[in-house]
């Protein structure tokens, strides 16, 4: 035995105990069951899967979303780092959203990534994600403006009830109405409102009809008009997100009115953090300091100096999400806070919310692709099944045309397939290739396609046998002949699969992978790892026939 | 076991007719194509919402298309799929918005309280996106083949070159011209398999290519077609071995791979069988053609 041979056995070993070791933490991983990971530790079993194949989103379940940010009409220094802040901004929303393992990468100019796997509820999660934030600090109308509102809104809905015959019954001879039908029909809004603070507030369930009602009035002609510019009111309707408990212990929404225009909008937060005790009445309650561009510390200033007394809005997307008093003037430059018997949670709500609004650019949701879990875990039972079909018809046919040969590609397409295991599970690369539908069919083209190394050799052999050369010879020379056919056929598929890595996406990128990988791999256990075997086989036992 | 070996087939004898048949099939194709305006595009390339819903019992398509009637969606197109309690319901992107998914999610739970839905899956591709992904996808091929090109006249003569990726370009119009005459959707994985069928076709040419080479030494003074004809037959044992193992797993894929992969693992079933007929009578006699040609012309002169 030369000691190049020596050499060849030693890496041919090394490498597939390489492959069966890192392979088996895949298979380890996968053939966990339910309660079995449940009964892992969290560390061991997160460490398990990230030394494990990263399954893509088509077959673990999950949904693929590509945003793209609208830069138009953005002033320049806006525009430069709107990318970044998108970024931040979708991070926290997804952060809020509690999903296992996020990405989020940048594509190009104007376009997001966003990966979530194993994600339940399509709908809201793209609710989430996809609207626009466009945060605004808008006054609370004066108790005066808002009793105006309000009286308007009545006027016109018992107009319309009236048209429509929807008002309670006339009061008859002799049979004077209740108070509540006096009141239901000649104030039918205000008469469900209570107050409370100065603010008006519905009962949770009577918000519906009311929105219902609101919808049919035509609010531009009806609402208070700006005096500065009669072509429009000059306030509008905002409902509370949350709801609230009043004294009589029934849920309540709040109903505010509106100014029309925004104070200034969520661009001017430069930072907003939790800290404790900024509110000397509730000392152990969080409390949320924002810092503000000068512009936008000049404007707060001057109305919170006017307008002591009065609610300011957190209006996210038309929703307002908390309506802090103002308690004193906030000069420019100083942080401005926000106070209250605020729960953890609360406060951490309304930073996020102040950090999200400094997003000033629409989002929109380009493309997505949203695989429910059921249809990814039937997807990878169907395609193992067709493996395990392909493979075994595979070998079934390499065992009958080369006999021992054949069974000795049959062991080269088993390292091939832990080779793309292992090497798939272990690339050096971020975000780690994930295993696709179409990679799984790459690694399936993949089991027809190795053996066609050895297919190539073996017929060599057997020109070479027919040639009346011996066994060592003809073998030297098949390996020898077929080697550079075999390497131009796969340059050329390699060729192919890196214009699909170049310009796929998602699941077809995975095939590029796998298909690449397994061309790789079958160059390695095709040719090199066989050429050790059948050198083993001839030199050691000298055999005198080649069962080919 | 051995088959195939010392076959004295006379492949270039049939090269005319090959080309008529080849011909043919291409006309064929292309007739179908132009016919419906070009390959019937998925949401990929052109934009749209597919949706992918499956019910606890079977449901008649009809009654999926009338509960979308109730939420202006009647022009949705509805296919059963795998089985008639899935269902593809597809829908134009000017349908409706990001919102689409949840409205016939609604109408369709609504109209049938008894038969709950499940989403399966959505695929939402948006105008600009569609049509940036068909420029990528053109691109695509056209590189792949460039890079073919050149590859191979490295590697071989420039008139091998252009034999290979006339073979290319004819199993590429072959499967884009079966999928239009079955009226298939060409989608993103559709076109993955085309270039993977570009990369398995080309195998199986340069194989023979490289048997030409081989042989061109070893019979030196024999004529380019008898040369050609004993490199077809002596490759022939390996070019249909290596054929019969991929379009077994092909085979496999399609008939049990699933429903999500059954286009991508038919459009490569239809490759592999082309690739491999062009391998033998499109490629290597393409070759010899422009070979007798230039003989012809240097006598001539």
């Amino acid at each position: 035995m030369t000691s190049k041979m020596r050499w060849k056995i030693v890496l041919v070993v090394v490498v597939l105990i390489w492959a069966a070791w890192r392979a088996s933490y895949t298979f380890s991983f996968f053939s966990l069951s339910e309660e079995q990971k449940a009964a892992t530790p969290a560390e061991q079993l997160e460490a398990l899967e990230n030394k494990s194949l990263n399954l893509g989103l088509d077959l673990q379940g999950g949904m693929h979303l590509v945003l793209e940010v609208d830069k138009e009409g953005l002033p320049a220094d806006q525009a430069s780092d709107v990318m970044e802040r998108a970024l931040e901004v979708i991070g926290n929303r997804i952060d809020q959203f509690g999903v296992a393992e996020p990405s989020i990468q940048r594509e190009g100019d104007d376009r997001i990534i966003v990966q979530l796997p194993g994600l339940q509820d399509e709908q809201r999660a793209k609710r989430l994600i996809g609207r626009t934030a466009l945060l605004e600090f808008v006054p609370v109308e004066t108790p005066d403006q808002t009793d105006l509102t309000i009286r308007a809104i009545d006027r016109a809905l018992r107009d319309t009830l009236a048209a429509h015959g929807e008002l309670p019954p006339e009061p008859a001879e002799g049979m004077p109405l209740s108070e509540a039908e006096q009141m239901a029909r000649e104030r039918p809004f205000s008469s469900r409102i209570r107050f409370s603070m100065q603010i008006p507030f519905f009962l949770e369930e009577d918000v519906e009809w009311a929105e219902e009602q609101l919808a049919r009035l035509d609010l531009d002609a009806i609402l208070p008009l700006d005096p500065d510019d009669p072509t429009r009111p000059r306030v509008r309707l905002g409902w509370d997100k949350e709801t609230r408990t009043l004294q009589d212990e029934k849920e309540y929404r709040a109903f505010y009115v509106l100014a029309a225009d925004a104070l200034m909008t969520g661009s001017v937060v430069i930072s907003a953090d939790i800290r404790p005790g900024l509110d000397p009445d509730y000392p152990n309650a969080p409390g949320v300091s924002m810092r503000l561009t000068r512009a936008g510390g000049r404007v707060f200033a001057e109305h919170t100096g006017n307008h002591i007394g009065e609610y300011v809005a957190l209006v996210l997307d038309g929703v307002v999400h908390s309506a802090p008093v103002i308690r004193s003037r906030i000069p420019a430059g100083t942080p401005a806070s926000i106070t209250g018997n605020f729960s953890d949670e609360e406060a951490r709500d309304t930073t996020i919310l102040l950090r999200a609004g400094k997003l000033p650019a629409p989002m929109t949701i380009v493309e997505e692709r949203t695989v429910g879990p059921s249809l990814g875990r039937d997807s990878v039972t169907q395609g193992i099944r067709a493996m395990l079909i392909g493979g075994l018809l595979v070998v079934i046919f390499m065992l009958i045309y080369y006999k021992a040969a054949g069974a000795v590609a049959v062991g080269a397409l088993a390292g091939n397939l832990l080779l793309i295991v292992a090497l798939m599970s272990s690339l050096p690369v971020s975000p780690k290739p994930a295993l696709t539908l179409p990679g799984l069919a790459g690694i399936i083209l993949t089991i027809g396609m190795a053996v066609d190394a050895n297919v190539l050799i073996f017929e060599r052999i057997r020109e070479e046998l027919r040639n009346q050369k011996t066994i060592r010879a003809a073998i030297r020379d098949g390996y020898e002949r077929a080697f550079t056919t075999i390497l131009d056929a796969n340059v050329t598929t390699l060729i192919a699969a890196a214009v699909l890595l170049r310009f796929g996406t998602g699941p077809i990128k995975g095939f590029a992978v796998t298909l690449s990988l397994g061309i790789l791999a079958s160059m390695f256990t095709a040719i090199v790892a066989t050429r050790v075997v059948f050198d083993l086989i001839t030199v050691k036992w000298n055999v005198k026939h080649l069962s080919i | 076991m051995e088959f195939l070996v010392g076959t004295k087939f006379n492949f270039l004898g049939h090269r005319r007719a090959a080309f008529i048949l080849s011909v043919v099939l291409i006309v064929a194709g292309a007739i179908s194509l132009l016919a419906h305006g070009g390959p019937r595009l998925g949401i990929d390339f052109q934009g749209g919402i597919l949706m992918q819903v499956q019910f606890e019992q079977p449901i008649p398509a009809q009654d999926i298309r009338d509960a979308l009637a109730n939420v202006g969606l009647a022009d949705s197109e509805i296919q059963h799929f795998g089985g008639d309690r899935e269902a593809i319901i597809r829908v134009g992107e000017e349908a409706g918005g990001e919102d689409v998914t949840d409205e016939i999610m609604g109408a369709l739970n609504d109209a049938h309280p008894g038969n709950p839905a499940e989403v399966r899956r959505v695929e939402l591709v948006g105008p600009k996106v569609g049509s940036e992904l068909r420029n990528r996808a053109t691109l695509a091929i056209l590189y792949a083949l460039v890079g073919i090109l050149i590859y191979i006249s490295l590697r071989f003569e420039f008139k091998f070159a252009v034999g290979a990726v006339a073979a290319l370009v004819h199993d590429v119009l072959i499967t884009l011209g079966v999928f239009s005459l079955l009226g298939l959707e060409v989608t993103l994985p559709v076109v993955a398999a085309l270039l993977t069928i570009v990369g398995y076709s080309l195998n199986d040419t340069i194989v023979i290519y490289d048997r030409i080479r081989e042989d061109r030494r070893k019979m030196y003074g024999k004529s380019f077609v008898d040369i050609v004809n004993t490199s077809l037959n002596e490759s022939l044992s390996r070019t249909i071995v290596t054929s019969v193992t991929t379009l077994v797993v092909v085979i496999c894929l399609f008939a049990f791979g699933g429903e999500v992969i059954r286009d991508f693992a038919f459009a490569l079933m239809i490759g592999v069988i082309v690739g491999t007929y062009s391998s033998l009578y499109v490629a290597s006699p393409l070759v010899v053609e422009w070979q007798v040609h230039a003989e012809a012309r240097r006598r001539r002169r």
